[in-house]
């Protein structure tokens, strides 16, 4: 780790961030860069690449790099009229990066239409479908930034569907898959127009980093070669050399401090051996994740702000999107071997803007071809996700047999949608529940909005009319059913001009608070179209570019 | 296709033969990866046994022996899933200890109750035993209804959640990473067709072989 500056918690530096992910990495980096003293609060550990493995165990059944159920548990309901049970609602990665460390790193631009779809379609009923303060054009540069700053993958111009960009990607796709091959041609001669997948995963070396070694662990795995590009392989570093960025792990943020006069003074955390803290600060930005982030501002309630802080708007944890995924596998004639390789080699956007007039629903998507099954997790079927034919037996020569012959044989096409912003899909403080710290547990509710559903039909049927024409031996669709688990956490103190209707201003100020940011995927107002990353670090540099702006006039 | 020339042809086609080209320049990193993973390994499998009995372990590798038989490849018991389980137990999965000091004498209750006379799993015939697994059989998966008891059998929940975690763990032993103290010699890996490097290299797979890229590819699609 290179030399870092150690602040006091008695000194007031400039900005505490909280949070290290795919947000508050690169504001870090930016804040740090521009002059300003910052300090990184981190719940998770500081982990190095040495640290991470393919140890199926560690990873994904004991949490080493995720939010854990045990410590952190939550609780989920359909509607706000139940009554919600304990259950595994949602996983994010826990340690210095975030969840860009274990992420699957496709990294979509959302398009133009993204930005001002309710005004293109109109408004929806018993939703909160709105346009967003900024366009694409504003966030264009910012896109362009992000993908060559961190390193992203990809082929300019191979989509007829992409937005404009001002560059092309800083290099090359990484090599296509069998997987790839077949969907690309399967979908060539439908008439659909596939393309190399753009991901945040070297295709050439940066210095310090290696090219992809096309392991083939990256979705919830950390990279042991610095070729997947998290935060914590790209931006933290450089945040650290500015000398005046200090990254504390370990440190689980539980309130927000305010003074009488409505300003907050820093942040007030566990350490590692559950000893409070306060950080003080000029200004505090929130990037703790789509649900930990409203959490975090329900948690900080006072005599001052009794529902919430920076909730005047009754918003904080509402309008949860956690994008529509149907998919589908399929068994192919000979040997695929996609368990080498990044998860996704081509991807097709040809659904991605539906006419609702056509289609009788709202909503869009893009395919991808991808293999991301561990070896253990291929083999669990039946009660468990898994890559074997639903009907397989789950023990004994037969399953032998099919496992033998299906792991080096199967893909799987999976599609990503829009969610439309519900207001009781939310996160919100459970009332009964504790966490290990004797925090209030998270609470989930959600019920997916029927064109979400219908859409994810409409998805799964492009699906096996792709493997239809890919000439799969077999294939088998996932139901299309309401979600009660999330990955994408999205929109729950989202971007807007009216302090009515939103939590944070196009500068990603709340409100309420003058000298309060939040920026991660709760600033998104509508939920794209699957692949969130990319547009949530582009934000996080715009949010940079503003916050410094202010931070230099005396304005915050 | 010859080797050298696919190889070759790859490496002409730029994008792809950087992982070559820069894992050869860049291997001493890699090796510090590898000896990393393999420290990981040494304290790997034990030769003793640190939970089960010698007489609990035959049985356990019997019920796992039924799970991934052996065949014309390896099973359970070529990959040790047993010594697995065993150093598991006494480490990283020791909550589920009274799972398996439970259900495992529970099990051999049902084996004396549809096999009178009978009184170890593992001296059952393969024919048997797949009978007395059979049933503690859950549902094959989401929708499907449990089988209907063929017998009048006694209900055993211990034997039954037994069944299902040592199924559990027998997968994972014998498909995890070989360097974390499972899957013998890469048994298991063998049986599935994944290759035990970490490193690859295109063409991976049937389909991708010969693929011309992504821009030829379009164009002859143009054609067409």
């Amino acid at each position: 780790m290179p030399e870092q500056p150690r602040y006091k918690t008695t000194d007031e530096v400039d900005f505490v961030v909280i949070g290290s992910g795919a947000a508050g990495g690169i504001l870090a980096k930016e804040l740090s860069t521009n002059g300003f003293r910052v300090v990184v609060l981190e719940q998770g550990p500081y982990l190095a690449e040495a640290d991470f493995t393919h140890n199926e165990l560690e990873v994904l059944k004991r949490n080493q790099l995720t939010n854990h159920p045990e410590l952190q548990p939550t609780t989920f309901r359909k509607t706000p009229q139940e009554k919600a049970k304990r259950h595994r609602a949602l996983v994010y990665g826990r340690m210095v990066g975030g969840s860009s460390v274990h992420f699957t790193a496709n990294y979509w631009r959302f398009h133009e239409i993204d930005f001002i779809e309710r005004s293109t379609v109109g408004p929806i009923p018993g939703t909160g479908f709105s346009d967003w303060p900024i366009t694409y054009a504003e966030l264009e540069p910012y896109y362009t930034k992000v993908e060559w700053e961190i390193g992203v993958s990809g082929l300019a111009g191979s989509s007829p569907f992409d937005p404009p960009r001002s560059k092309p990607y800083p290099m090359p796709p990484l090599p296509v898959k069998s997987g790839g091959v077949i969907f690309e041609r399967a979908a060539r001669k439908l008439g659909w127009h596939p393309f190399p997948a753009p991901m945040a995963i070297l295709s050439q070396p940066r210095p310090g980093r290696s090219v992809c070694v096309q392991c083939g662990f990256c979705e919830s795995f950390g990279c042991e070669v610095g070729a997947k590009s998290s935060t914590l392989a790209t931006v933290i570093r450089m945040a650290e050399k500015t000398g005046r960025c200090e990254i504390r792990p370990n440190c689980y943020v539980h309130g927000i401090e305010t003074s009488a006069n409505g300003r907050v003074i820093g942040a007030a955390y566990f350490d590692k051996k559950r000893v409070t803290h306060l950080q003080r600060a000029k200004a505090v930005v929130v990037c703790a994740n789509g649900a930990e982030t409203p959490r975090l501002l329900l948690l900080s309630a006072s005599k001052q702000f009794p529902d919430g802080l920076a909730n005047s708007s009754g918003l904080v944890g509402k309008y949860l999107m956690l994008n529509s995924g149907p998919s589908a596998m399929a068994v192919f004639e000979h040997p695929l071997n996609d368990y080498k390789g990044v998860a996704v080699s081509r991807i097709l956007h040809d659904f991605y803007e539906l006419d609702p007039q056509k289609v009788g629903f709202f909503g869009g998507g893009g395919l991808d071809a991808r293999f991301d099954l561990t070896p253990i997790n291929f083999a669990f079927n039946g009660y468990d996700m898994g890559g074997l034919p639903p009907e397989t037996p789950r023990w004994g020569k037969e399953f032998k047999a099919t496992l033998a012959h299906n792991y080096t044989r199967t893909l799987e096409i999976v599609g990503h949608g829009t969610s439309l912003p519900v207001e009781s899909n939310s996160f919100s403080l459970d009332p009964n529940l504790k966490d290990a710290w004797g925090l209030p547990a998270l609470r989930m509710t959600y019920k997916d909005h029927p064109d979400d559903l219908k859409l994810g039909a409409f998805l799964r049927d492009r699906i096996m009319e792709l493997l239809d024409a890919a000439d799969a031996v077999q294939k088998w669709a996932s139901p299309v059913e309401e979600q009660d688990f999330a990955y994408h956490l999205l929109g729950t103190c989202r971007l807007g001009n009216d302090p009515k209707s939103s939590v944070i201003n196009a500068d990603h100020r709340t409100h309420d608070v003058k000298n309060l940011f939040l920026c991660d995927g709760s600033s998104l107002v509508t939920s794209g179209r699957g692949q969130p990353t990319l547009t949530i670090s582009a934000l996080a540099y715009r949010a940079a570019d503003r916050i410094t702006a202010l931070a230099r006039q005396g304005e915050i | 296709m010859n080797e050298s020339v696919s190889r070759r042809h790859f490496l002409s086609r730029g994008i792809t033969g950087v992982s070559a080209v820069w894992a050869s320049a860049h291997w001493p990193a890699l090796l510090a990866a590898a000896a990393h993973a393999h420290q990981a390994a040494k304290s790997a499998i034990p030769q003793k046994f640190e939970f089960f009995s010698a007489e609990e372990a035959k049985e356990i590798d019997a019920i796992t022996s039924r799970i991934i038989p052996t065949d014309d490849s390896p099973g359970a018991h070529e990959a040790g899933v047993v010594y697995f389980i065993d150093r598991g137990l006494s480490t990283f999965s020791s909550e589920d200890q009274r799972t398996y000091r439970e259900g495992l004498p529970e099990l051999q209750a049902r084996v004396s109750e549809m096999f009178p006379g009978s009184a170890k799993f593992s001296a059952l015939t393969p024919e048997q035993q797949d009978e007395v697994l059979h049933s503690f059989d859950e549902p094959a998966g989401p929708g499907k209804a449990a089988k209907p008891a063929q017998r009048n059998l006694r209900r055993r929940p211990g034997a039954q959640s037994f069944f299902e975690t040592l199924r559990q763990h027998t997968i994972v032993g014998f498909l995890i990473d070989p360097d974390f103290g499972g899957n013998r010699d890469g048994a298991g890996w063998k049986v599935i067709g994944r290759e035990r490097e970490h490193m690859f290299q295109p063409p991976f797979g049937y389909y991708d072989k010969g693929y011309p890229g992504w821009e030829s590819a379009a164009k002859e699609a143009e054609k067409k």
